[in-house]
Formats: C-alpha cells, structure tokens, sequence
C-alpha cells in the first residue's frame, strides 16, 4: 500500500496520519498541493485534517481548487482509493469527490471531544477490521461538520449503504444528544458510490495506541495497511 | 467596471447563523423581525469595460468558486 498525503496551507494533521499509516503498514509519501502529480505508483490519496487557507470562504472551498486536486480527481475516477478525514471531508465534498457538503455546526459551537460513532459496514477496504454495526471510540474536532445534502442524494447514499459511520451513544443508540453537530441522520462519514472515497469528520489517526487513551482508530489504517 | 455578486443559501438550507443573528436582533429590541438569512457580497473591479463578457465570466467565477451550487444561490450584477 503507497500512500500520499497531501499537505495544504494550513493543514495540520499530516504528521499524524502519516504515523497511523505507517504503523498500519503503509509506505508513506507527503505530497504538496502545488504539485500537479501524485507520486508514482500511489494507491491511497489522504487528505487530511486542519484548517486549509484558514477556512476562507467556505471550509475546504480554496483546497479543493488547488492543481494536485486535478490528479486526485483522476485518481479516484481511476478507483483510486481516497481517504479525507475532517477539513480533508470537507475538501473532498467541494471537490466533487463526495456528494452534499459540510456546513457550521447546528449549535454553532466548535466541538473538540471524544465520540462514539457506529460502523455501518465492514465490507470495505476502510473498515475491514471492525465488526459490523461495531462502537467505537474516536475524537472529533470541528466548527463546520454539519453534514447536509438534498433529500434525493440522502435517499441515494442511504440506498446504496454509502453511509461508512454514524454519531451515537455509547449504547449505538442514534439518540439526539449524541448528534453532536446537527448531520443529517447523524451521518460521520460516507463513501463514494464505488466505496472507494471515504470521508468523515472525526480523526481515526488521533487514536491508535492505548498509551494515548485509545486504539479504535487502529483498524482502520491496518485495514487499508492490507489493502494493495 | 465594478460588479457585486452576491450568494445567499438556498430556501430549505438551514442557516444557524442567521437564526442566530435573528435571536440577537430580537433580544436587542429591534422590532419587526420576522427572519433573517446570513449571506455574502463581493464586490469586485474588472479590468475590461464589456458589460456581457464580464458578467458570464463572474458567473463561471461563481459556479467554480464563489459559491457551493449544492446549497447556494448566486446573482452577478454589473454596476457600471
């Protein structure tokens, strides 16, 4: 597995998921946003979290225009894998690459706290090692996570199970306090049609050795560690 | 030349901020309030003096750029 991680004015969790990828097993690469091509033999584009060009305009608005976004938009219409985590979510929706967008919190608040999210499926290369319908424990960290879309793109996405996770209470249950951002059906993440892009908001790569307070992150980079 | 374009949410898309701002507006005692929606303004100045090129060029502007077509609305107008 070749990874590239992309680094934008301002984005400031590459390092970090640079660290998850390699302790899943990946080979890892940084890329810079100038660039006009992905390096060679990439199977695995992330774009990661932070606050790219201070969040001007709209979140993420500005990154998605930049020139390695032209080679990342070939790459997943290639079935290239792409994984965009928080401001990388948002970039990959104004890029075109998710559908729906991500807009201010419903209570307006940054929210930076710990958070149980459910696993839709585990028959992806994302989240093979988890369990279906699994809790787990990760960090959220956003002002703009507020996951909208049309009613007929919900149906889709709905339909065709390209919802990856879910905001729950540590139970799973999806009860309204456990919505920490006001998303439609308390949506954390969702997948491509061809379950090859995935983006969500919180930050799997936070979590992935108990000396830090938690793993559940973990599987996720050993999954897409396997993958390839 | 100056143009303002201005980009406001699509009815249906939920504005926390506007509702917000209307809460304030309420509680400051500003009466008649019935609403409020937060969008935005550029104003922007145009190097050329063709009304129509520069008003479908701000339009490209705003479908590549200025605006999020999933949730938002733009108007280009050209102020002369």
């Amino acid at each position: 597995m070749r990874a590239a991680v992309i680094t934008f004015p301002g984005t400031n969790r590459d390092g970090d998921v640079s660290r998850a990828l390699g302790a899943g097993g990946a080979d890892v690469s940084p890329c810079w946003h100038a660039d006009h091509a992905l390096p060679a033999g990439t199977d695995l584009v992330v774009l990661p979290g932070g606050f790219s060009y201070g969040d001007y305009l709209r979140t993420g608005a500005i990154a998605a225009r930049a020139n390695i976004m032209d080679a990342v938009r070939a790459h997943a219409a290639r079935g290239g894998l792409v994984l965009a985590i928080c401001n990388g979510f948002q970039i990959a929706c104004e890029a075109g690459l998710l559908p729906g967008v991500l807009v201010r919190n419903a209570n307006l608040r940054f929210v930076c706290r710990r958070q149980t999210l459910k696993v839709e499926r585990t028959d992806t290369l994302f989240t093979g090692g988890y369990r279906r319908g699994q809790v787990i424990d990760v960090c959220i960290a956003h002002g703009e996570g507020n996951y909208i879309c049309d009613a007929g793109t919900l149906a889709r996405i709905e339909g065709e199970g390209q919802v990856a996770f879910r905001y729950c209470d540590a139970a799973g249950a999806l009860t309204p306090d456990a919505n920490p951002n006001g998303s439609l059906n308390h949506i954390a993440g969702i997948y491509s049609a061809n379950l090859r892009v995935l983006g969500m908001m919180p930050h799997p790569e936070n979590l992935i050795e108990q000396l830090t307070g938690g793993a559940d992150g973990k599987p996720l980079f050993e999954s897409l560690g396997r993958a390839a | 030349m100056k143009a303002r374009v201005t980009v406001t949410l699509k009815n249906g898309v939920l504005d926390p901020q506007g509702k917000a701002i209307e809460g304030a507006l309420v509680s400051l005692g500003i009466p008649g309030i019935a609403s409020v929606r937060q969008g935005k303004i550029f104003d922007i100045e145009l190097a050329g003096h063709d009304a129509k090129a520069a008003e479908a060029a701000l339009a490209a502007a705003c479908e590549k750029l200025l605006a999020n077509t999933v949730i938002e609305n733009y108007r280009v107008e050209i102020l002369g």
